[in-house]
């Protein structure tokens, strides 16, 4: 089983990086991005079929240490 | 008194800080290996500077579940002094030992100079050697020093007196909140640091404003052992 985790920078916590690259853009003409925010894309390899218990455990792996819950947020996806 | 400097693969900082306990205070210090899992024989623990892991990940987050780490929460809970400086800070929050999280530098950049810093508590074990409000010389170095805590952390911090250290004045670098530069936990035996206060320990180096933390450690330890103060 595969499970996709996306990791982005909560609403309330400034994106320094994402206002820079949506600077760079406005630069390159496309005004009309009002905003850009970065966050990680991370693809894990599961050996289990078990998916209630691949996605229990997929969830203990974010909070501990894919994703720093005081200033990201993270959801996923389970295939397979 | 004996010093523990914690080692992880990508630390940096660990010559100076164990440099700095022998050259200001002239106690015994040891390093130990991220993998070590018994702090017993420690009675301060210092979590040094670097890019432990990399940063892969985030910075300080692969650190936090190192083996040793287990043990550093052990001797936070049995009230023995820890100072995390600049990566060791990032993982001591990584780590719940502190509150809030390290971002990246609004400006984006990394950031390499000295800063000057406000005491704002020198009531801890880590600064008792420094007058309350004394702004002191010290240099930082780093990308993601930016201190942020949501609001509600915030007012607990204030209320219990946890803000150690802030940028003085207008300069702060990095852009974290309320110019924090150093926290400790409740308890205050935990505090932590983007600024380098082992690398202020000589004229030589630009300034010697951070001796008095080393100095501060040592006289707190004195005090819970009822030895001489030192001057």
């Amino acid at each position: 089983m595969k499970a996709k985790v996306y990791v982005t920078i909560k609403q309330n916590v400034l994106d320094p990086q994402g206002q820079a690259v949506q600077g760079s853009l406005h630069t390159m003409g496309f005004a009309e991005v009002d905003k850009v925010r970065i966050g990680k894309y991370l693809e894990l390899e599961l050996d289990t079929n078990d998916r209630a218990e691949a996605e229990a455990r997929v969830k203990v792996m974010c909070e501990k240490l894919l994703a720093n819950t005081v200033v990201e947020d993270y959801r996923f996806e389970l295939e397979g | 008194m004996k010093f523990a400097v914690i080692v992880f693969p990508g630390s940096n900082c660990d010559i100076d800080c164990y440099k700095a306990v022998e050259d200001t205070i002239g106690q015994e210090v040891d390093y130990v290996w991220h993998t070590a899992t018994d702090l017993s024989a420690y009675d301060a623990i210092l979590v040094p500077g670097g890019f432990s892991y990399g940063d892969y990940l985030r910075c300080g987050a692969m650190a936090s579940y190192a083996p040793v780490m287990n043990e550093v929460v052990k001797a936070a809970e049995q009230g023995k002094f820890i100072l995390g400086i600049c990566n060791g800070f990032q993982i001591l929050t990584e780590a719940n030992l502190l509150p809030g999280a390290l971002i990246r530098n609004t400006g984006l950049k990394f950031r390499c100079h000295q800063t000057s810093l406000e005491v704002v508590n020198n009531g801890t074990a880590f600064t008792n050697q420094y007058s309350q409000g004394e702004i002191i010389d010290i240099p930082i170095a780093h990308g993601e020093g930016n201190y942020y805590c949501d609001d509600a952390t915030l007012a607990e911090l204030k209320a219990n007196n946890q803000i150690v250290f802030r940028y003085a004045g207008d300069t702060n670098p990095n852009g974290s909140v309320e110019n924090i530069a150093g926290i400790s936990n409740k308890k205050g035996n935990v505090v932590g640091m983007m600024p380098h206060p082992e690398r202020a320990v000589d004229q030589i180096l630009g300034s010697e404003d951070g001796k008095r933390m080393f100095t501060s450690i040592l006289n707190a330890w004195r005090e819970q052992h009822g030895a001489a103060i030192n001057g």
